[in-house]
């Protein structure tokens, strides 16, 4: 633990069930990868916190050496790297996906 | 700053000896490619341990000079 961001990363994906670190905004993503996980998420119609990594270069390097992950978007489900844009798109097809929801007991949104 | 696929396949096949690469440049501008990557050496890995096998192999590349390369890995059946 010598990257003083790790601390906040690891205090950001405790505090919400499901964390994403991603490049532009839920409503503007800037970048398709990104947007494919919001659409993903928005699918799921669950609740989650995003990370704009545009705005904060130490938490884009940051993130990066912290899940040892090259690329934006991360998401982090229960404090878990879970994945990428690729990882994130097989899991919600095959069904993976609402079984680590289901799992964490993360309903959808009311 | 592309990549070529042959360089990519080479770069893998470095770290993982046995893998078969299957490589196709989705728009044909050296930038954006999809891998499928099977070897043995997944066996036991969970995705995302697979995944950074890849990428470690690619050497820091991945993010940099590849922007995109789709990947997907699997044991050989």
């Amino acid at each position: 633990m010598t990257n003083p961001v790790f601390t906040r990363i690891e205090d950001d994906i405790q505090k919400s069930d499901i964390v994403l670190y991603m490049k532009g905004s839920p409503m503007f993503p800037q970048c398709g990868f990104s947007a494919t996980v919001v659409e993903v998420l928005n699918h799921f119609n669950v609740d989650f916190e995003a990370f704009d990594v545009l705005q904060d270069p130490a938490l884009r390097d940051g993130i990066k050496s912290y899940s040892e992950w090259p690329t934006i978007p991360q998401l982090y489900v229960k404090g878990e790297f879970v994945g990428g844009c690729d990882i994130i798109r097989e899991m919600a097809a095959n069904g993976e996906m609402s079984g680590l929801f289901e799992q964490n007991n993360i309903q959808p949104k009311a | 700053m592309a990549m070529e696929a042959k360089e990519i396949e080479a770069m893998i096949r470095g770290e993982l000896p046995d893998a078969v690469v299957t490589i196709q440049d989705l728009r044909g501008n050296g930038d954006h490619y999809a891998a499928h990557v099977i070897s043995q050496a997944f066996s036991g890995k969970s995705r995302v341990q697979q995944h950074q096998m890849v990428y470690k192999a690619l050497k820091g590349k991945m993010g940099d000079d590849l922007h995109a390369l789709a990947l997907q890995t699997s044991i050989p059946e």
